[in-house]
């Protein structure tokens, strides 16, 4: 698997409050919708801005915060399709890889890209390039069961294709 | 090499001995999700392919974060949960019964040792009573929903060594902000908190609650107390072979071994924008505070409350300054009012309402103006989390919330109280 796209730099401890505010998860339960608030209380522009494919780098700890699983959904609505981040909170990682939206670690990833970059991710060699700089990082690959689940498109999907 | 009180708990469910980093599966005791993560979980449900819950038993709903519904989008959201918990026969606590995180305990016979999960990041909270409760999301909840197990790794742990006793005015609140300012936000990421030593047994069930609750805003999978005489007035021991397993192993491995003196605490306070911004209460009095929150599942409990009213009772809250006071639960708030503290909030200029988590994740009952300062007891103070991204969030103990609120600006609870 193999992911190319538009970066977007984020900062550290990026909490579930801002990624959507709790208001209005009360309002509604149409991702659609919800997608026009992701980040909102970060910057209100940014929901706007992206473009299907984008690619989220962020600092330490993404996704603290509350078990709101609308969180990584609401991102994954949003068009973004993967994110690269030195480290995640333990509820938002689960959540995002049973969603089937990629979340990897990688050290120091937001001190080697700027806002506007571009991004591949190979998942299979783990490695994270920066197509503007050229600099590449590594990680370590998923483990086969959650690479299929990724492949298929979360937990929900890959069930069914065990199914079919 | 001896083991920590969370390979205990496990190798008491699994019947083997287990090491951090392990990944197994495990049968859920009990599972709750609320009207704020309940309805997706119904949908992951539906998309996991499932049609029927496994062991309706195990299930719990409460209808507590926007309770009564402030809007039509909510109420339609539980009419949902309402809808598929008849379906399943699944027990829900509605509107005004209480918050999830105190309502479960109230209610069900909890063990020790016993694997709850709940979809709600402060499922933490019941770690208190000695038992393994951590927070999951609405996919993994379906899957409980669908197969009654979940999988999990095996945390490392870090021990928090208590001594004394905390001082008048002091509370466990101040301990676990104390805690999260000396670790960090991502400080215990992937951890099992565990408390030891003297002075846990000179913390009450619902000041340990309060620990507990918290020990996810530095990144924790659960917290956990040890199994004492306090915590056995509050839950069914018996059938119990071997009560070791709740103390852990002398010599058990902990990845960090933190120690703290209750006597040496002070009251602190989280400052905006997050939790580990933890300051003492005198480097920031005189601040002024326009809404005071007293409530929660951190902080919405009798001893609360009773601090609180001792302190708001001398000269009522400041003109100009709301003060929003709310019970955990009907329980508790059936308690305060026949020890007459609800009187003496109300008489003291609080508004008092029913159970709800409202005020504390900005869904209603006291959204923030722009600019605006709150003191509040609750767990956040994130950018926005009280409804308004111009506000800001000062989180505290119920003691020096009360008097902030007397004195309209944040203050040393200890100057009230006298002797301090």
């Amino acid at each position: 698997m193999i992911l190319k796209g538009r970066v977007w730099v984020l900062g550290d401890h990026i909490n579930t409050d801002v990624i959507i505010p709790a208001k209005y998860k009360f309002r509604t339960g149409d991702f659609k919708e919800l997608a026009k608030h992701v980040f909102e209380d970060l910057d209100p522009t940014l929901a706007s801005k992206i473009s299907k494919g984008d690619i989220i780098i962020a600092g330490r700890n993404f996704g603290m915060g509350s078990s709101r699983e609308h969180a990584p959904r609401v991102i994954k609505e949003a068009g973004i399709s993967a994110i690269v981040a030195c480290s995640f909170a333990r509820i938002f990682f689960r959540n995002a890889i049973n969603v089937g939206l990629p979340v990897v670690e990688v050290k120091d990833i937001n001190k080697n890209f700027k806002q506007g970059d571009i991004a591949l991710i190979d998942f299979e060699k783990g490695v994270v390039r920066n197509e503007t700089t050229g600099v590449e990082l590594k990680f370590s690959p998923y483990p086969e069961f959650i690479m299929n689940m990724m492949k298929a498109g979360g937990l929900a999907a890959y069930r069914k294709s065990l199914k079919a | 090499m001896g083991e920590t009180l969370i390979q205990k708990l496990f190798r008491n469910k699994l019947g083997k001995t287990v090491k951090p980093g392990e990944i197994v599966v495990v049968d859920i005791d009990l599972a709750y999700a609320h009207d704020g993560t309940g309805p997706l979980a119904i949908d992951a449900f539906r998309e996991l392919g499932s049609s029927k819950v496994l062991d309706h038993s195990r299930i719990r709903f409460v209808i507590d974060h926007a309770s009564p519904s402030p809007n039509e989008g909510a109420s339609n959201l539980q009419l949902k949960l309402r809808g598929f918990a008849r379906e399943n026969s699944i027990k829900v606590y509605d509107v005004g019964e209480g918050i999830c995180h105190q309502v479960i305990p109230e209610n069900e016979a909890l063990k020790p040792g016993m694997m709850i999960v709940g979809a709600d990041s402060h499922t933490v909270t019941l770690g208190a009573f000695s038992l393994f409760a951590t927070g999951i999301g609405s996919t993994d909840f379906a899957e409980v929903m669908s197969s009654g197990k979940l999988w999990f790794k095996i945390p490392e742990a870090m021990k928090v060594s208590l001594t004394g006793r905390l001082s008048p005015g002091v509370m466990s609140k101040d301990l676990i902000l104390r805690i999260i300012g000396d670790m960090g936000a991502d400080g215990a990421t992937y951890m099992s908190v565990e408390f030891q030593g003297d002075g846990v047994k000179t913390l009450s069930m619902a000041s340990r609650m309060t620990v507990c609750n918290m020990v996810v805003e530095m990144g924790a999978k659960n917290g956990i107390f040890p199994l004492d005489e306090v915590t056995a007035r509050h839950v069914d021991t018996s059938g119990l072979r071997d009560k070791s397993i709740f103390k852990p192993d002398e010599n058990a491995e902990y990845a960090i071994s933190l120690n703290y003196k209750l006597d040496e605490l002070e009251p602190v306070v989280a400052a905006p924008h997050n939790v580990d911004n933890v300051k003492p209460v005198k480097e920031l009095e005189g601040l002024e505070v326009n809404q005071v929150f007293i409530g929660s599942c951190t902080n919405g409990r009798e001893e609360d409350f009773e601090i609180a009213a001792k302190i708001l009772s001398k000269k009522g809250v400041k003109k100009g300054v709301r003060c929003i006071a709310i019970p955990a639960s009907r329980k508790v708030f059936l308690n305060l009012l026949k020890k007459s503290i609800i009187d003496k909030l109300v008489s003291a200029g609080c508004t008092v309402t029913h159970s709800t988590c409202g005020p504390c994740l900005g869904v209603h009952f006291g959204i923030l103006g722009s600019g605006e300062v709150a003191v509040s007891t609750s767990n956040r103070n994130f950018r926005g989390r009280m409804g308004n991204p111009e506000s800001s969030i000062y989180l505290a103990s119920p003691a020096t919330a009360a008097a902030s609120a007397v004195e309209g600006v944040i203050t040393d609870p200890r100057k009230l109280l006298g002797g301090g």
